[in-house]
C-alpha cells in the first residue's frame, strides 16, 4: 500500500471497523488498571474484556495512557 | 519496587485526615511513576512533573470512594497521575490551535477551495494507477459531507484527519472526551453503513488494497 494515502486508508479502516457496541473513555478508564494488571500476569486481558480491548484500538489518547502505565508498572 | 502497603492499609491512612507519612510515600512513587513515562520527552521539567502529580494527589484523594479494589491500589493511583499528566501535555501541546484553523466552517461552500476533497490528502496519484483509491476517496468525502451533522463532520475531521486529541477537540466544542467518543462513534457507525450500502466492505477493502502494493 502506498504510504501517501495511509491517513485515508487508516480513516477508512477505523470506519469500517466500527462495532455496534462500544465504550466511551470513560468507562475504559474505569477498568484500565485491572486491564493492565492482567497484562502484566500475562493472561488475556483483550478475551476477558474485549470492550476495554476494542476501544483502546480506536481511541489514541487511551492507547496512549494505558502504554504509560503499562511502562510504569513494568519498571515497579 | 514492592508496595509495602495492602489496598485497605493504602486506604485507611489516606481517608479522612490522611496521613503524613502515607502522603509521602504516595507522591513519592507518583512523581517515580512519571518521570519513567515522561522520560523521553525532554521539554518537560522536574516542576512540571511536581505539578502533575500534586493535581493528581488532590484527585486522588477526591476519589477514594471510587477505587473498587480491582486493582492494587497504586496501580490505580498511578493510572490517575497519567491521565492527569497527559492531558495536560496535550492541553500545552494544542493551546494554540483553534478548531476554526483545523476544520474550516467555509467547508462545503462555494468558494473554489471548498470541494469536500479539499480537507482529504489529495496526494499526486495519477487516476489510472490508482482508480480504487480515488473513488474511495470521492465516496468517503461526499459521505461525510453528506451523511453526518456538522457537529460530527468537523470532529471527526479534526480528530481523523487533522490528529488533535479527543479531550481538545472536545474543549473547544464545550463537551467531554467521553461524549465525544460517542458522537464520534455515531459518525463512524453511520458512513460505515453507507459505504457498506455502496459495497464497500472491509474484506473488500483490504482485498483491494493489499493488491496493489
Ligand atoms: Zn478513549
Amino acid at each position: 500500500m502506498k504510504a501517501k494515502s495511509k491517513k485515508l486508508t487508516n480513516l477508512l479502516l477505523t470506519i469500517l471497523q466500527t462495532y455496534a457496541r462500544e465504550i466511551g473513555c470513560d468507562t475504559c478508564f474505569e477498568h484500565l488498571d485491572r486491564y493492565v494488571e492482567m497484562t502484566l500476569a500475562g493472561k488475556d486481558a483483550s478475551a476477558v474484556m474485549p470492550l476495554v480491548y476494542r476501544h483502546l484500538q480506536t481511541c489514541p489518547a487511551c492507547r496512549e495512557e494505558y502504554e504509560a502505565l503499562l511502562k510504569v508498572l513494568k519498571r515497579s | 519496587m514492592t508496595d509495602e502497603r495492602t489496598n485497605d492499609l493504602w486506604l485507611r491512612d489516606l481517608e479522612g485526615q490522611p496521613s503524613p507519612q502515607a502522603l509521602t510515600d504516595l507522591r513519592e512513587r507518583l512523581l517515580r511513576g512519571l518521570r519513567y513515562a515522561l522520560k523521553q520527552r525532554y521539554h518537560i521539567t522536574e516542576s512540571d512533573i511536581e505539578d502533575f502529580v500534586q493535581d493528581a494527589l488532590v484527585k486522588i484523594l477526591d476519589n477514594l470512594d471510587t477505587f473498587r479494589g480491582e486493582s492494587r491500589f497504586l496501580t490505580w493511583a498511578h493510572k490517575i497521575a497519567i491521565r492527569v499528566a497527559f492531558s495536560e501535555l496535550r492541553r500545552k501541546r494544542w493551546e494554540n490551535v483553534s478548531l476554526q484553523d483545523l476544520v474550516p466552517e467555509t467547508l462545503g461552500s462555494d468558494s473554489a477551495d471548498a470541494s469536500p476533497l479539499a480537507w482529504l490528502p489529495s496526494d499526486q496519484v495519477s487516476p489510472e494507477q490508482d482508480v480504487t483509491q480515488q473513488n474511495l476517496r470521492a465516496l468517503l468525502a461526499q459521505l461525510i459531507q453528506e451523511e453526518l451533522t456538522d457537529l460530527q463532520r468537523q470532529a471527526l475531521i479534526a480528530v481523523a484527519i487533522k490528529g488533535m486529541p479527543l479531550e481538545e477537540v472536545a474543549r473547544r466544542m464545550d463537551t467531554n472526551r467521553n461524549a465525544l467518543y460517542k458522537l464520534l462513534h455515531d459518525a463512524r457507525k453511520r458512513l460505515k453503513q453507507q459505504l457498506e450500502a455502496h459495497g464497500v466492505t472491509v474484506e473488500e477493502f483490504m482485498g483491494t488494497f493489499s493488491a496493489e502494493k
